[in-house]
């Protein structure tokens, strides 16, 4: 086979396999019957795509193989009622090259199949799962790998939602107006949570994992295209484009972490700061709030996506850390808090803060977070109080704050980098030298 | 007087294979007695319990969560059998009930054979 024709397939494979699924679950009702169609179909253009040639439209060819796959097996195994009452639903079925099918008469259902798999009655973890073996065609295996599970566990996974969706009821459906704010919060949450996934365990050493941060932008793009008119959907791709875009500075050679303020900004990938900038510029026109250095206008509403890819711009377009934007980012953060309460945000607030006011400011804040128990356990905590400390030079706590954080990570990158850290504040706290200077 | 009969069971338990095989026609016979005295009014088997959504309103959010009722102190304080369309409905449904504010409110389908 030819690599013309291998890579024509693994792009349709990438381009057509959510739709085709997404139509076959439409037209059948069955999401197993939906996926083994799909998978044969696929199969059918890698024996005859080398043959025939690559088709004028293969989202639709593929679609018209699958769908004639689906009858074809509803009508052998049609011993059942149901069964023959789900065939004569099909129409009879068509040559893929005839005339038949035509690309802009089969409607985009994906977007019914990302608000089911991330139906809020399914567990996250069976909607992140549900997902992308659906919706981004990842097999069972290259989910498993991913995070870091066996394949039966993510097969019984798999099952039981598919079970759920059938079983209880869950419809397979855009909802209704009154529900699509709430449920589309809900999609964005689980194409973030995939991104973090990814975007964590690109710093897990060797491990092979399946690049879930690709996987979650190429999702996110999907919903943003499928949504035009929602401002959180574009905003969200601008998000994962701006953390993406310093994917190659995040670690070392050595396989270190390297924060923020010591990335070698030069390597950060521009032309995809410059997409997610004009993705959150039209973002903001919609929301009617400006996604740039103008932070929030009094009485738009901006999101809290958008709000986060603002900040993420601030870093993103920084020219050196020095020159990073920490007053606008602290006040961003706070607009945040009020739409997202939660206490890792008021932990970067602590941050931010920090870096616009002074290390004590955002000691206060850290401090009166460590007081009210709510991260106890997050290594973040106590690793963002050792930093403020050294800022301070005051190695001794710094220390005991970098060890605390020790215990509490399991990242072996994060490990290291805490480690090293550690070390630096012991070896200035036996020297007495309570002025150690920040690196940098 | 009315009441409501609760039929509770471990689905982690695993019967023996005679045990289980009995239990259809057990049960049969059973609504069968009490269907001819005039005692069960109405009554199904539920599915597994990892098919129920329980739901939840606070602060005027509804919350849900896959599965059984969580608290194992609540207690079941009374049932409705309701016809909707589909989950959403139900959900709606559920959420529209008072004690939702308060307590919980499984969801579950009747059984599908």
């Amino acid at each position: 086979m030819t690599a013309e024709i291998t890579a024509a397939v693994d792009e349709a494979f990438r381009a057509e396999w959510g739709k085709v699924v997404a139509t076959l679950i439409s037209m059948t009702g069955d999401w197993d019957l939906a996926e083994e169609c799909a998978q044969d179909a696929f199969a059918q253009a890698l024996r005859v795509w080398p043959r025939d040639g690559i088709p004028r439209r293969p989202g639709a060819w593929l679609t018209t193989v699958a769908r004639n796959r689906a009858l074809d097996k509803l009508r052998r195994h049609a011993s059942e009622a149901a069964k023959l009452r789900q065939a004569a639903m099909l129409s009879p079925p068509e040559d893929p090259e005839g005339g038949g099918v035509e690309a802009e008469d089969i409607p985009d259902d994906r977007l019914r199949l990302i608000f089911t798999c991330c139906h809020p009655a399914l567990p996250l973890e069976a909607r992140v799962t549900l997902t992308l073996r659906t919706l981004a065609g990842l097999s069972t295996a290259e989910i498993a790998r991913a995070f870091l599970t066996t394949e039966a566990t993510m097969a019984k996974r798999l099952v039981r939602a598919k079970q759920k969706i059938r079983n209880a009821g869950i419809p397979y459906r855009v909802p209704p107006a009154h529900l699509l704010p709430e449920r589309t919060s809900g999609v964005l949450a689980v194409l973030y949570l995939l991104f973090n996934e990814g975007y964590t365990a690109t710093l897990g050493g060797r491990l092979v994992r399946h690049d879930l941060c690709a996987e979650a932008i190429r999702l996110a793009r999907g919903l943003a295209g499928l949504m035009p008119d929602e401002p959180e959907a574009k905003a969200l791709l601008a998000l994962m484009l701006f953390h993406h875009s310093r994917r190659a500075t995040r670690v070392d050679a050595a396989g270190d972490v390297v924060t923020l303020e010591d990335q070698d900004r030069s390597l950060w990938d521009q032309s995809e700061i410059g997409e997610a900038a004009a993705i959150l510029d039209a973002a903001a026109r919609l929301a009617g709030a400006p996604g740039n250095s103008a932070g929030p206008t009094p009485g738009a509403r901006p999101g809290p996506y958008l709000l986060q890819a603002a900040i993420a711009r601030c870093h993103a377009t920084a020219p050196t850390a020095a020159s990073t934007d920490w007053v606008l980012i602290a006040g961003m953060y706070a607009v945040l808090i009020e739409l997202i309460p939660s206490d890792v945000v008021r932990l970067n607030r602590a941050v931010a803060v920090a870096m616009a006011e002074g290390p004590t400011a955002g000691l206060v804040l850290v401090d009166e977070l460590a007081a009210s128990g709510a991260l106890d356990g997050y290594y973040l905590l106590p690793a963002t109080r050792a930093d403020l400390l050294r800022r301070l030079g005051r190695a001794a706590e710094a220390a005991l704050s970098y060890r605390r954080a020790l215990d509490l990570a399991v990242n072996d990158a994060e490990r290291r980098y805490l480690a090293n850290r550690l070390a630096e504040a012991e070896a200035a706290a036996v020297a007495g030298d309570d002025s150690i200077a920040p690196p940098n | 007087m009315k009441y409501m009969m609760l039929v509770c069971a471990d689905e982690s338990v695993e019967l023996s294979p005679a045990v289980r095989a009995l239990i259809p026609a057990a049960t049969q016979a059973w609504v069968s007695e009490m269907v001819g005295r005039g005692i069960r009014l109405a009554g199904d088997q539920l599915a597994r319990v990892s098919d129920a959504t329980t739901v939840r309103v606070r602060d005027a959010e509804v919350l849900l969560s896959d599965g059984p009722f969580a608290e194992s102190k609540e207690q079941i304080a009374g049932f409705d059998i309701i016809e909707c369309a589909d989950l959403d409905e139900a959900i709606e449904v559920a959420a529209k009930h008072p004690v939702a504010a308060f307590g919980s409110i499984e969801v579950r389908p009747f059984w599908q054979p």
